[in-house]
Formats: structure tokens, C-alpha cells, sequence
């Protein structure tokens, strides 16, 4: 009996009860939208940091060189997390006797590692440079080969292309690793690492690395770290402000809705009372009423917002933005809560009220 | 009699009008709140963003090569071009300058430092710390305290910059088994360690000190080495990139008043003679997409917000007009037309529209100046000409909320209206 009224009010009020259930999957599907947001941006904006470049430095210690494993070691406990570049530094002396300081690096992980780099054209066979714009002038000046000279040896090289970066690079000449360790015999010095994760996920990797490679010393560099969590934090408190205000408001257009339309149907509860249901019958009816719409309009509502969250990031972040149905339950008590209340408050205020005095329309 | 019936309802239902106004006061407020927090928040996290470093070099036009390896200058010392210190208040006097949050001179020395007998080569890096700047009637202090946030001065304090303190790079400190207080000999001057410096870079074993000094070792007044400077910029975009050689009268002035990285340092390099000035493009470059990526979220959500705004409002306009049934088939029943009964009640819809939207925006005004505070230390300011914004968008989404309802109830039969049946 208690369910077929339930079905019944649905049913033929559907005009009323679709403009209710309308208004509760809108308020779940934006609150839900928002606490997608607010969890996966964290992620989101890491990996827009990740572009600054390296958040590790791995240096020898006392300005020794590297051990000749300690790049595949560092790989290993990456483990994919990340980038790794070594670097290999000397500083030769030109044809003319003028000392520049040449690099050996792998140009596939710096063209990953280090974005910003703004090169004409990368070298891809041996004995190819990548000439700083600076140095450029000094080493090759009319773009004719040149050759470098160290501790003896002689290298000849072709200049390919230019890197410009506004820092170190632009005096600098770029080998490849291979290169350059078959010239000079020196090994890397510096090991640069751009590693995925959360700041305890990155000390953690740090503190594997200083394990693995006890030659090295293992250095964070403290302004990406810093600059990283300021700026995600304070972005992150904004929208945890935002989701906040707009659940408010998503909330009040609920409880105004379903107040006024368990209002309107205080026809139907002053016929049940006038019938001789108790209170407690009566609360229990109209209460299941709210709780099924609300229920009903928080499972809808959160597919929506999930939908919504979605749109959001590929349309802003150009990557899905993960479906946490962790927040399913929040959204859900919520919505109870919402729907519970805008159906409590109406009738605790009819039920002082005669049924007589309801029926006959005062 | 049209005004006496609006003033009448006004008096009369009090709390019918004061919830819907209450309702229309939040959803204006939120909507004022999150559209001054979305038109401020780039400058803000372009201020936070500074926190990364300088993303400006200037550098002396006619400098040879720098043969650097880790922090250390292989150089001859007085090999190079140098800029004037005097030259660097201009910087300030540039077209961008309310941009510029701040700038530090560098000039860095060789040094032979002695202890207990040996001696060993170090690097002085001379530079501003918080120094007092004058530039025509400004004053402003500048350095790298302001440019370079993640130095950390870990025992000891700060040196003043008219002072012979120094700073000693944690490194070097625990090498020469120096701590603060300690008196260090650095090319035959005797020099008094004010505190430890722990940078995570290559400053970590050099001995750092006031510009002044560094001068003096060097034995050139007045000279810097380079620049770094730190300024708000316009993330870049095909006009930013163009050569300004290369531009008509207009499109240049578009691009001069751009605060693009290229235009700024363009004005640098006009600004200090014999000057190189150019973006650094780890900095420059990726803070325009984290920029970008951040003000793109807050815009969607502030659409987001605007919308649950409008539809609490119009939620809200519509339960209460639907209560009113027996009122509006009461006034038909009496003769009203459909066009009277309808106007009274968006008569008051506008009434409750412009109240509400007054209270709210400054509600809301004071929310995003709150918001402001206790999340990025500042204010943000709601601009006035928001006011009329917000109140035409706050009577347009009254009327709309209103209008179906309205609509609906007018339609009713009167009949059936006062008798309390829908």
C-alpha cells in the first residue's frame, strides 16, 4: 500500500515531480562536476609543471663524474616515471685556441626533459653539433665545420643547428653522448630528471636514488618544487572557494523547488490525516517521497557531472580528467540531506494545522 | 491603483517576498563574487608564478663567451663587457615598469680564499639583497630576496648592502668548516660571515656578498655582469613572436604596449645602453601555458557558477509566483486581463530583481575581497562597472525564472485557482 502510494504521487503529479527531479540532477550533476575538478586538478597542473624541466639534479660528488651506471640506474627506479638526461661537461679550446664549454648529452631525452630549448634543428648522425647562439659565432662563424680540441684530441664536427634558451645553453656546443665520450673520455657529471607525482612521491624517489647511487649527490631543485606547490595550492584552495559557493547555490534551487512542491500537495497530506494516518506515517511517506526523488536525481546527476567534469578537461587541460566514483556517496548523503529537509520543514509546519482548515483551500 | 498593488503585496507578504529575495540576493552573490575572482585570478597567479625566478636576462651587448661549468667562471676575470650599475634605476622608467616585481645585478669574482694556511679558489657572487632603489621621485627596494624566493638564509641573517658582510654557500661552509660569525679571508680581505646561504644550485659553494663589495675585489666600480630581471608577462602568441623591425606604426604599438617577454625585454634593451636583453626560456615559456591552463578552468567554473546562479533564481521566482495561484485567480476573476495581472507581477519581480541585486553584489564584493585575503594575501577589487552588469543580468534571469511561472498561472482557469485545486 505504503509503495503504491508512492508510485501513484509520481505518477500523476509527473508535470511537478519532473520540474523537482529536474532541479535535483542539476544541483548533484554540478556538484559532482566540481569535486571531480577540485580532486583530479592537482594532477592536471603537475604535468604542466613537468615542462619547467628537471626537478632532480643527480651531481657527482666534490665535482667528480657519475659512475658509468649510474644512468641506467636512475632508470630503473624511475621506472617510466619520468624523464632522465645525462649530461657530460668539458671545456675545450677552439682552432683559434678560445675555451668553450662543450656538452655530451642524449638529444632525445633532452628534447623531452628540456621543452623550452628553441632549436633549428636537432643533430641525428655522429660527429653533428648543436651550437648555442652565442657560441656559434666563436666556434663556427660562417657555419663551416670546426674542430675542438681537448687534452689532445681532436674532434671535427658540422654545426646542424642553434639552440637559443636565454641561460647557460646559448654559450655552449652539444654532442652526442657518444660522441663525446669516445673524444674526450669523460663521463657524465650531471644527471638531470623531470620525475611524475606528488611531492612525498618525489622525496620518496629521491631518497631511492640516493640508495642506489651512493656516489651521487642527489639535489632537488627547490625553485620548481616551491614555485609548483605554491601555485597548485593557492589554485586549489580557489576552487575548493568556487565548488563551495556553487554547491550553496546548487542546493538552495533543490530545497526551494521540493519545498514548494511538497507544499503544493498539502491537499493529499491533509486528506491522509483527515483518513486517520498517524504523524509518524505521514513523515515516513513524504520523507521515502524525497528520498526516492533524491536518490533518483543523485545517481542521474552524477552521470552528468561526470560527462560535465570530462568536457572540462578536454576542453581546457586536453586530457580526460579521471571519474572519481569515490564522490558518488558525498553526492548522494547530500542530496538526502537536501531533499530530507525540503521535505521535513513543509510538513512540520502543516502538521499544527487542521486538515479541515487545508481542504477547504485557506 | 498598478502602484498601489505592487507597494500592497510588498507590505503585505513580507516573508513570501523576503525568501524569494533572499534567494536572488545568494544567487547574485555568488555570481558577483566568482566573476571579480575569475577576471583577477591571472594577475594573481601570474604574481605567484614569479616565486619560480627571473624570467628576464639583461646581458652587456658586447660580451664574449662565458665559459661556466657548475657556477664557476673560467673567464679571465676582467675578460668581457660590463653594464653600469648607474643605468639600472632606468629599469624602472620603462613603459612596462609597473610590471616589474623586482630585479637583481650579478657579478661574480674569482677569489682566493684562505684557511688555516691553504688557500683554494672560490667564486664571490656580488649582488642586491633588499637595496634601496631611487629612480626620479620612486623608491622602491629590489634584489634577490624579491627575484630569487627559494634562497634561504639558514643560520645568520641577511647582509646589509652597504655592508663587507657575506653569505657562504652551505657547501662551501661545511668544506672550510665555517659557520656563521666566522671571520673568512677572501683575496686578502678579511670578511665577516652574517650567515649560511642554501640555494640548491651553484650558489651553494660560492661566498655571496653586496655588489659593492665584488666591485671593489674586482676592481671596477660600478660594474655588473648581468641582469635577471623578474616581470608579469602576457603569455605569447603570433604577434609576440614577429620581429619588431618588421612592423607597421600600429601593429608596433600594439606590440610595444603588450607585455609580452619579447616587448619587455625590448624596452629593457632600449632603457640600459649596451644592452642584450632576452626572455628565459624555461621561465617565460612554460608559465604562459600554466597560466593559461589555470585561467581556462577558473572561466569554466565561474560559467558553472553563473549558471546554478540563474537557476536557484529562477527556481526560487517560480515556487513563489505558483504559490500565488488563488491571488492571480482572484484578480482575473475581478476583471484583470491576462496583460495587467502578468505586468503586476513582473513589476515586483523587478523590484525584488534590483533589491536583491544591490545587497547582493555587495555581498558579494565583500565575499571575493575575503576570498582574496585569506587565499593569495591581496586584495581583489571589484570593478564598479560591474554593478550595472550585474544588475541587468540579475533582473534578465528574474524575469526569465518569473516568466514561465507567470505564464502558467495566468493561464488558469480562475475558477479553479480560488478554489485551491490545480
Amino acid at each position: 500500500m505504503f509503495f503504491r502510494m508512492l508510485v501513484r504521487a509520481a505518477v500523476l503529479r509527473r508535470g511537478r515531480a519532473a520540474a523537482a527531479l529536474f532541479a535535483m540532477v542539476v544541483a548533484a550533476a554540478v556538484a559532482t562536476a566540481m569535486l571531480n575538478l577540485y580532486i583530479d586538478v592537482q594532477a592536471k597542473l603537475r604535468r604542466e609543471f613537468r615542462n619547467y624541466g628537471a626537478n632532480i639534479i643527480l651531481v657527482g660528488r666534490d665535482g667528480a663524474s657519475l659512475p658509468a651506471d649510474a644512468r641506467s640506474q636512475v632508470e630503473s627506479v624511475l621506472a617510466g616515471r619520468g624523464v632522465v638526461a645525462p649530461f657530460a661537461l668539458v671545456v675545450a679550446r677552439t682552432s683559434d685556441g678560445q675555451p668553450i664549454v662543450v656538452a655530451g648529452t642524449d638529444f632525445d631525452r633532452v628534447r623531452q626533459l628540456d621543452r623550452w630549448w628553441s632549436v633549428s634543428n636537432w643533430p641525428s648522425a655522429p660527429q653533428q653539433a648543436l651550437v648555442g647562439v652565442r657560441a656559434a659565432s666563436v666556434v663556427s662563424p660562417k657555419n663551416l665545420p670546426f674542430d675542438l680540441s681537448f687534452q689532445g684530441h681532436v674532434i671535427h664536427l658540422t654545426s646542424v643547428g642553434t639552440v637559443q634558451t636565454g641561460a647557460a645553453e646559448d654559450s655552449r656546443v652539444y654532442l652526442s653522448l657518444a660522441d663525446f665520450v669516445a673524444w674526450t673520455g669523460v663521463q657524465s657529471s650531471t644527471i638531470e630528471v623531470a620525475a611524475n607525482g606528488t611531492p612525498e612521491e618525489i622525496t620518496a624517489i629521491m631518497r631511492q636514488l640516493e640508495q642506489a647511487i651512493p656516489a651521487a649527490d642527489v639535489r632537488p631543485v627547490r625553485q620548481i618544487m616551491e614555485g609548483e606547490a605554491r601555485v597548485l595550492g593557492k589554485t586549489r584552495a580557489t576552487l575548493l572557494a568556487a565548488a563551495a559557493l556553487i554547491i550553496l547555490t546548487a542546493a538552495l534551487c533543490v530545497l526551494s523547488t521540493l519545498m514548494g512542491w511538497v507544499f503544493d500537495r498539502r491537499r493529499d497530506f491533509a486528506i491522509m490525516k483527515a483518513l486517520g494516518a498517524s504523524d509518524r506515517l505521514l513523515n515516513g511517506f513524504f520523507a521515502a517521497e524525497a528520498a526516492g526523488l533524491g536518490a533518483a536525481g543523485a545517481v542521474i546527476g552524477f552521470i552528468l557531472g561526470i560527462g560535465i567534469a570530462a568536457w572540462i578537461g578536454r576542453v581546457n587541460f586536453h586530457a580526460p580528467v579521471v571519474p572519481r566514483f569515490s564522490i558518488l556517496p558525498f553526492v548522494l548523503a547530500g542530496s538526502m540531506v537536501v531533499t530530507l529537509l525540503s521535505a521535513i520543514l513543509p510538513i512540520s509546519l502543516l502538521r499544527r494545522v487542521q486538515p479541515a482548515v487545508i481542504l477547504r483551500g485557506e | 491603483m498598478f502602484a498601489r498593488l505592487v507597494y500592497e503585496s510588498f507590505r503585505r507578504q513580507k516573508r513570501r517576498k523576503l525568501l524569494a529575495g533572499a534567494a536572488i540576493t545568494l544567487g547574485v552573490t555568488v555570481a558577483t563574487a566568482m566573476i571579480a575572482v575569475a577576471t583577477d585570478i591571472g594577475d594573481k597567479i601570474n604574481r605567484e608564478l614569479r616565486t619560480i625566478g627571473a624570467n628576464l636576462l639583461v646581458t652587456p651587448q658586447e660580451d664574449t663567451l662565458d665559459v661556466e661549468i657548475g657556477g664557476v667562471n673560467l673567464k679571465p676575470p676582467t675578460d668581457g663587457a660590463f653594464l653600469s650599475e648607474a643605468d639600472l634605476p632606468k629599469i624602472k622608467g620603462t613603459f612596462w615598469h609597473n610590471n616589474i616585481t623586482g630585479f637583481a645585478p650579478m657579478l661574480p669574482v674569482s677569489v682566493e680564499v684562505q684557511r688555516d694556511g691553504k688557500s683554494e679558489n672560490a667564486t664571490l657572487l656580488g649582488t642586491y639583497f633588499a637595496k634601496r632603489v631611487v629612480f626620479g621621485k620612486e623608491e622602491f627596494n629590489t634584489g634577490v630576496r624579491s627575484t630569487h624566493p627559494w634562497w634561504r638564509v639558514v643560520s645568520g641573517t641577511w647582509p646589509d648592502d652597504s655592508s663587507r658582510d657575506v653569505l657562504l654557500g652551505e657547501r662551501l661552509a661545511a668544506r672550510l668548516a665555517m659557520k656563521t660569525g666566522d671571520q673568512i679571508v677572501a683575496s686578502g680581505r678579511e670578511l665577516h660571515v652574517s650567515g649560511i646561504l642554501s640555494t640548491g644550485n651553484s650558489e651553494d659553494d660560492q661566498i655571496v656578498a653586496p655588489l659593492s663589495l665584488a666591485q671593489e675585489i674586482l676592481g671596477k666600480p660600478g660594474a655588473v655582469r648581468r641582469v635577471y630581471v623578474s616581470a608579469l608577462t602576457k603569455p605569447e602568441d603570433a604577434l609576440a613572436r614577429r620581429d619588431p623591425k618588421s612592423m607597421s606604426g600600429p601593429v608596433y604599438d600594439r606590440w610595444y604596449c603588450s607585455p609580452y617577454p619579447q616587448s619587455i625585454a625590448f624596452q629593457l634593451q632600449e632603457a640600459i645602453p649596451h644592452s642584450h636583453a632576452e626572455q628565459i626560456r624555461q621561465v617565460a615559456q612554460n608559465e604562459g601555458a600554466v597560466l593559461t591552463r589555470i585561467e581556462g578552468l577558473i572561466f569554466l567554473v565561474t560559467l558553472a557558477a553563473l549558471f546554478a546562479s540563474a537557476l536557484a533564481v529562477s527556481a526560487a521566482m517560480a515556487t513563489a509566483i505558483f504559490e500565488r495561484r488563488a491571488e492571480i485567480g482572484l484578480m482575473k476573476a475581478l476583471g484583470a486581463g491576462r496583460l495587467a495581472v502578468a505586468s503586476v507581477f513582473f513589476a515586483e519581480a523587478t523590484l525584488l530583481a534590483l533589491i536583491g541585486g544591490f545587497v547582493g553584489f555587495g555581498a558579494g564584493s565583500l565575499l571575493a575581497y575575503q576570498i582574496g585575503r585569506s587565499i593569495f594575501n591581496s586584495e581583489i577589487a571589484v570593478p564598479p562597472v560591474l554593478l550595472p552588469v550585474i544588475l541587468a543580468i540579475a533582473v534578465i534571469v528574474t524575469f526569465a525564472g518569473s516568466a514561465a511561472a507567470i505564464s502558467k498561472a495566468v493561464g488558469l482557469d480562475p475558477v479553479f485557482a480560488l478554489r485551491g485545486e490545480l
